[in-house]
């Protein structure tokens, strides 16, 4: 029993860390304004390119930088598109997907099957001892360590900061940030590189640490999932950190249960991420006043 | 002589836009320690003149000098920089964030990291120091619109504005809350804030400003100082050679043994969304009766008028229409049975666009022009309706050929009560019929509705306006946060025991009890 709860645990937060930094990523956009179905594509192409540069220079870091550089450029054609072309943020957001699923495979055809060593696992001095605990939660790669803080600095930044405050002013009333001397255009184009950057590490994590290898559209429907996750973490960065040990738990369970050959389908299993977030939705749909975003999905007009 | 120099001022000014001269060489001072009033019918220019002061508008020509000195202002940006700050009609603001956040939006030195605790001191400093109560750790959606506006003032002072714009910011307001804006007014002009108003009602305008100035048709009709300024010369000033006839306010026809046309008896409304929901509503509306409905917006009107028009299911609570039980009866079937509905805004939700005047009435009743079993319409049928409909009312329309969008607002509304009007309705359920109409329009409106009681209509009459609702109701009730807080006949000035008094509607309409404030 003990190490099936062990690698249940530490499969939670391995699956969950890049559901966290897609999650953070696509809270960031819509806490202003913005809905981007495409971070499925944006996290593909940051896995490629990170795999890539880590194949070539032999340094996951370098790798890490890479893939949250190309996320990060990668989200600002969505950018260009959406805040100053005004396109439709849910045709763009989906066409980016695909762009970023064709695109990833492209590049990374040469690479299939590559291996390297990937992001090294860091084991916490005497803490990584603890029966079952140990193991579980203190052998893990600096990403996995990072989410949480990096979750409470996006609360931080967002609750606490001047630039934060201008970010939700945005996603709520454009009008009212631009009369307060913002410039909304320029906002969503700051938010979408970040979101981009924290999109394309979150692909990064799943191809430097989890899987060490690259796989054609290796994401398989996480950016789709995080997008959910914020609906289930209302639009808060710290909800989200739950949401996505959760839903990791979720994704951990599905691949236990059939390693152990539990006679239930997986097709059933995948949904549970899904079927979680319509029972949350039901729940507190009518409630959930004033944490949507009041102008998600669209974007500054101007005044004429 | 010895008049110190304006602290603001505009030569020349003129502004176009596709089709419309909105200012015409436009001239206006500004002095320290001044409340100057702009006054107009819709569309004289005075927004526009507005927000041209605070860079929201480039002007086509003019110029704008700030303490003698040539200033421009190409943004709201530069507009606060040269400390003039606006507080809109709609007023622009943040509805899920706090008192503080909001604030802090607007404030020119906010650090990167944001010091809520400080700002909510500075806030309580300024707000005691001219009377602006704002509680600062609150939501904004939470506060009523007087308090939003005293947060938008609060904001413009601690972003060291020293000419404060405000368009029509008495709209919303009860008439206690008038007042105590005029004495915030008073405290800013002692310490030489200057303050630009727009408004509507000539009474507020003469109980509080230094100098109006009257916009006609995008020019300056006149600018006189208060001791100058009545009413009348106002008036004429506003609309030139026209004086306005006041609709005289006939008498009830309604006998009180009358059965009611409609009656609402404990009828509830969960709240959903935004909206207060309404809580044991009872109500009757009797043939030849005006019944109007104050309160601030928001406080349960659209969910009656929802319930009542059937858009909105009656879940609990019961509802009869001329005696029958219709509480379950679906729009098409109220309609039918003689209910209609003049909305707010007749442009956005009753008319449509693109489609001739005439399209727009057959619209309205598509079952009554159907031929050949729906697959042809008997235009002929419809035209001849709307003429006789439009001669009953007196209202005139240059061509029912034309696209309902080239008609001003004013047209597009009396098209559409003419349009309800005509269907010699039991019962009339109007929401705002007359805001966003300049006063001619306005009068108009009133004279059809007045007219339809008087032909034996029922009428629930939704208004923010309390002029209006005492001078076309017959009986008031008022509702604050879903519920009937206070019901009766509308009294005249200095009324009798037992009616409704302006100012007691006021403070019923805020939730306020008025011994409490003495």
């Amino acid at each position: 029993m003990a190490p099936l709860i062990r690698s249940l645990l530490s499969g939670s937060i391995v699956s969950g860390t890049p559901l966290l930094y897609a999650t953070l990523a696509e809270l960031l956009s819509e806490r202003a304004g913005v809905v981007n179905l495409g971070l499925e594509g944006v996290m593909l192409v940051g896995a490629v390119v990170g795999f890539i540069a880590t194949v070539h220079t032999g340094s996951a870091t370098a790798g890490l930088v890479a893939a949250g550089l190309a996320g990060g450029l990668f989200n600002l054609v969505f950018a260009f598109v959406v805040v100053s072309r005004r396109a439709n943020q849910l045709a763009a957001g989906l066409t980016l997907m695909f762009c970023g699923v064709g695109l990833s495979a492209l590049m990374g055809a040469r690479y299939v099957g590559s291996q390297i060593v990937g992001l090294p696992e860091l084991r916490v001095p005497l803490l990584a001892d603890l029966p079952i605990l140990g193991p579980a939660l203190f052998v893990h790669d600096a990403l996995v360590y990072a989410a949480v803080p990096v979750a409470a600095g996006a609360w931080w930044v967002l609750f606490r900061t001047r630039w934060g405050l201008s970010v939700r002013a945005v996603g709520e009333n454009p009008v009212a940030a631009f009369a307060a001397g913002k410039d909304p255009r320029m906002v969503h184009y700051q938010v979408l590189f970040l979101a981009g950057v924290l999109g394309g590490v979150a692909g990064a994590h799943l191809s430097l640490a989890v899987a060490r290898t690259w796989a054609e559209w290796m994401t398989a429907g996480r950016g789709f999932i995080a997008v959910a996750l914020v609906i289930f973490s209302r639009w808060h960065p710290l909800r989200a950190l739950a949401g996505a040990l959760l839903f990791g738990g979720a994704i951990s369970l599905q691949l236990q249960m059939q390693a152990l050959g539990v006679p239930l389908s997986p097709f059933l299993l995948d949904m549970l991420p899904y079927v979680l977030s319509l029972a949350v939705l039901a729940v507190w749909g009518g409630r959930a006043r004033h944490a949507v975003p009041a102008s998600l999905g669209r974007v500054f007009q101007g005044t004429q | 002589m010895n008049t110190p120099p304006p602290l603001l001022t505009l030569r020349g000014i003129t502004k176009s836009f596709p089709g419309v001269l909105a200012n015409d060489r436009v001239d206006l001072d500004v002095h320290r320690g001044e409340v100057h009033a702009i006054v107009g019918e819709n569309g004289a220019g005075k927004s526009t003149l507005m927000k041209i002061l605070y860079g929201f508008h480039r002007p086509d020509a003019g110029e704008i000098e700030l303490d003698g000195r040539p200033i421009r202002l190409d943004t709201p940006h530069a507009a606060r920089r040269c400390g003039i700050g606006m507080v809109f009609q709609e007023l622009v603001q943040v509805p899920a964030l706090t008192v503080v956040e909001n604030i802090a939006l607007f404030l020119p030195d906010l650090p990167v990291v944001v010091d809520g605790a400080a700002i909510a001191t500075r806030i309580r400093e300024t707000a005691e120091r001219y009377g602006l109560a704002v509680p600062p750790a609150a939501p904004l959606w939470q506060l009523s619109v007087g308090e939003q506006q005293r947060v938008e003032i609060v904001k413009l002072l601690l972003a060291d504005a020293r000419i404060l714009i405000l368009d029509e910011p008495t709209r919303s307001l009860a008439p206690h809350e008038v007042d105590g804006l005029f004495r915030i007014f008073a405290n800013l002009r002692r310490d030489g804030y200057a303050i630009v108003f727009i408004a509507h009602k000539l009474r507020e305008v003469l109980a509080c400003a230094d100098r109006v100035t009257v916009l006609r048709r995008g020019v300056v009709a006149g600018s006189l100082r208060r001791d100058e300024a009545t009413a009348a010369m106002l008036v004429s000033l506003m609309f030139g050679a026209l004086v306005a006839e006041p609709v005289p306010r006939a008498t009830t026809t309604a006998r009180p043994g009358t059965a009611p046309i409609l009656q609402l008896e404990r009828v509830s409304v969960p709240p959903l969304g935004h909206g207060p929901g309404l809580a044991e509503i009872d109500l009757a509306i009797r043939p030849h009766e005006i019944l109007g409905v104050a309160g601030v917006a928001g406080n349960g009107q659209r969910e009656l008028g929802d319930v009542i028009l059937g858009l909105e299911p009656c879940r609990r609570g019961t509802k009869f229409l001329g005696g029958e039980d219709a509480t379950r009866w679906p729009v098409a079937k109220m309609r039918a049975h003689g209910v209609v509905f003049i909305p707010e805004d007749a442009r956005r939700l009753a008319a449509v666009g693109g489609l001739t005047v005439l399209e727009n009435l057959a619209l309205g009743d598509t079952r009554r022009y159907a031929r050949a079993g729906g697959f042809a319409i008997d235009w002929d049928a419809a035209r001849a309706d709307l003429d006789r409909a439009l001669e009953r009312l007196g209202v005139s329309i240059a061509s029912p050929d034309r696209p309902i969008d080239a008609l001003s607002g004013g047209n597009v509304q009396r098209v559409i009560l003419a349009r309800e009007l005509a269907r010699d309705p039991r019962l009339i359920v109007a929401f705002y019929p007359m805001r966003g109409l300049d006063v001619r329009s306005a009068m108009a409106a009133r004279a059809l509705l007045l007219r339809a009681r008087d032909a034996g209509a029922g009428v629930l009459l939704i208004s923010e306006d309390l002029d209006e609702l005492f001078a076309l109701s017959d009986r008031l009730i008022v509702l604050f946060r879903g519920r009937i807080v206070g019901s009766g006949v509308p009294a005249p000035p200095g009324g009798r025991p037992g009616e409704l008094a302006l100012d007691e509607v006021g403070y019923l309409m805020t939730g306020a009890e008025r011994r409490a404030r003495g």
